[in-house]
């Protein structure tokens, strides 16, 4: 509505250009997308099966017999194992760990990379500490978790938040300190000043940049979960890939990694929804 | 008929320097201005003159190296919502809509909601954007937010409007259509402009006086008082003189700086 308005006025020129392009292609590409996108995929099932199938001592399972592995996990009624009809009760414990670990990351790296980014006295004491704590890579943190947190889901919980942490500090600090120094002189000359700048200029202005810390700390948070359940637990979809690969049932480990896929891609859009929402306002994200 | 007695804005030999790259930079020397309320005075010089240096110093963005900056004989220390600033690149808030934008300044010195939404109003219709009260500046053209930025300070009850080349980045349609308005604004409501700009057309066509800079160090050249009547007529002999006039003056800093 408002870009038809647009394009009566006689002040504009360029934007009107954009929309009406935009319009004419959007019903090619909402179905020619979708198409593109599955090509690969199924080029990729092709050379699997054929590369599989039938092969009496391949170790890696041909793509049927993933499939059913797949209904048995989530529906039964195939193998009658172990693993038969429990893909919801793995699917929920991840999910827990995941947004359970995303949310105390978010928690801590929020708050703190916003004071590392305003306060010059807490960059200098922290900053180079985290910096030098920011490469060592979860899983090296495995062992030493396992004797602070003890064998279970305590451990899982803090190695998926570290895996989220620095992603949101970082994008936060980045955000916090990126701010155009042109909305503060905007800001103080319309009489907002000192304090009262942080919340009506440093938050929103910073928001995009915290909003991609978040995204990309949700993205890690599945990322590390393998490894987080690494760590004794019983249930999970990391947990099952470590326990089927120790029972030679690739066809299980497979599964797991299609799931941990889908649903991190999944909960990725979520997040992108909501983005899109609060971020209107941004050329970034509308 | 100006009030020579008490004007709003007083520079008292200002100069300002910048320390860069170890370098001294004397961005500003000596500089003296008198503005009278209501009057409408033009900066114009060449890069490097000074001019932004100077409105920045007004608007209190910057310190004075030497000399004061003072207004209705106050020191001006710091920025405040009675100097107005307009950018050249807008400095909107991307967040806010363009109601969001204008009562943004209300809000901050804590007016009642009623009364923001009651201003807000009233300064959307005066620069005419009724209809893209609720649009964000990303979806505006240039001319369109530099109508925003003009409301903002407005509706903040800005004595003194400090205009840095605001119609710089417009199209030469836009700009002669924002001339006109900021014209119209100015002689309704009795404010006081300050405005720099590197057209000398520009400066003829608004400005009361024009003040011409020279760089090198930065300072006050001249100044130029301009007695056409109103509207002015670009292509009228008078407007020529003038501009002939100003041009030459401009031309011989460039060529005495160069030599």
């Amino acid at each position: 509505m408002l870009l038809d308005a647009a394009s009566r006025s006689p002040l504009i020129a360029a934007p009107t250009v954009e929309p009406a392009l935009q319009r004419q292609t959007s019903f090619f590409s909402r179905l020619r997308n979708p198409l593109l996108a599955i090509v690969f995929p199924v080029v990729v099932l092709v050379v699997w099966h054929f590369a599989t199938y039938g092969q009496k001592y391949s170790l890696i399972p041909p793509p049927i017999e993933v499939a059913r592995a797949l209904y048995d996990l989530t529906f039964g009624g195939i193998y009658d194992d172990a693993y038969s009809r429990t893909l919801h009760i793995h699917l929920l414990a991840s999910l827990s760990r995941v947004y359970g670990g995303f949310a105390i990351a978010m928690t801590v790296a929020l708050p703190l990379g916003l004071m590392i980014g305003r306060i010059s006295l807490v960059r200098r004491l922290l900053d180079p500490t985290l910096q030098v704590l920011r490469p060592i890579p979860v899983t090296a943190w495995l062992p030493l978790s396992m004797i602070m947190f003890g064998l279970g889901p305590r451990s899982a919980f803090f190695l998926v938040c570290l895996g989220a942490f620095y992603p949101i500090l970082i994008n936060t600090i980045f955000g916090v300190r990126s701010v155009d120094p042109r909305l503060f002189e905007a800001a103080s000359m319309l009489g907002c000043q000192g304090p009262a700048q942080f919340f009506r200029v440093v938050l929103p202005a910073s928001l995009p940049a915290i909003f991609t810390g978040l995204r990309l700390g949700l993205g890690f948070a599945w990322v590390v979960i393998v490894v987080g359940e690494m760590t004794g637990v019983q249930t999970g979809l990391g947990a099952i890939i470590m326990e089927a690969r120790q029972l030679s049932r690739t066809e299980i480990v497979i599964c797991g990694m299609i799931v941990i896929g889908i649903a991190g891609f999944i909960s990725d859009r979520l997040v992108m929804l909501l983005g899109k929402r609060l971020l209107r306002w941004s050329p970034n994200f509308a | 008929m100006p009030d020579t007695t008490n004007p709003i804005l007083e520079l008292r030999g200002v100069s300002k320097q910048f320390e860069l790259q170890g370098q001294r930079i004397e961005a500003l020397r000596d500089a003296h201005l008198r503005v009278q309320k209501g009057e409408f005075v033009c900066l114009i010089g060449a890069s490097g003159c000074g001019k932004s240096t100077l409105l920045r110093i007004v608007a209190g963005f910057e310190s004075t190296t030497r000399g004061q900056a003072l207004m209705w004989g106050m020191p001006i220390n710091g920025p405040g919502p009675e100097r107005g600033m307009v950018f050249q690149d807008y400095g909107l808030f991307p967040w806010l809509t363009v109601r969001g934008n204008i009562g943004f300044g209300p809000m901050s010195r804590g007016r009642s909601a009623m009364e923001v939404k009651d201003t807000v109003e009233r300064f959307i219709s005066l620069v005419g954007l009724q209809r893209f009260a609720d649009a964000y500046p990303h979806q505006l053209s240039g001319g369109m937010k530099q109508r925003v930025a003009i409301a903002r300070v407005l509706a903040n009850d800005a004595e003194i409007v400090l205009m840095d080349e605001p119609f710089g980045a417009l199209d030469a349609m836009t700009r002669e259509r924002l001339q006109d308005e900021l014209l119209e604004i100015w002689q309704r409501t009795g404010l006081t402009v300050l405005f720099v700009t590197h057209s000398i057309e520009e400066a003829i066509f608004l400005g009361d006086r024009i003040v011409v800079m020279s760089p090198g160090p930065g300072r006050i050249e001249s100044e130029l008082a301009i007695a056409l009547p109103r509207p002015r007529d670009v292509v009228a002999p008078d407007f020529n003189d003038i501009r002939r006039q100003l041009s030459q003056q401009l031309h011989s800093h460039h060529s005495r700086k160069a030599a």
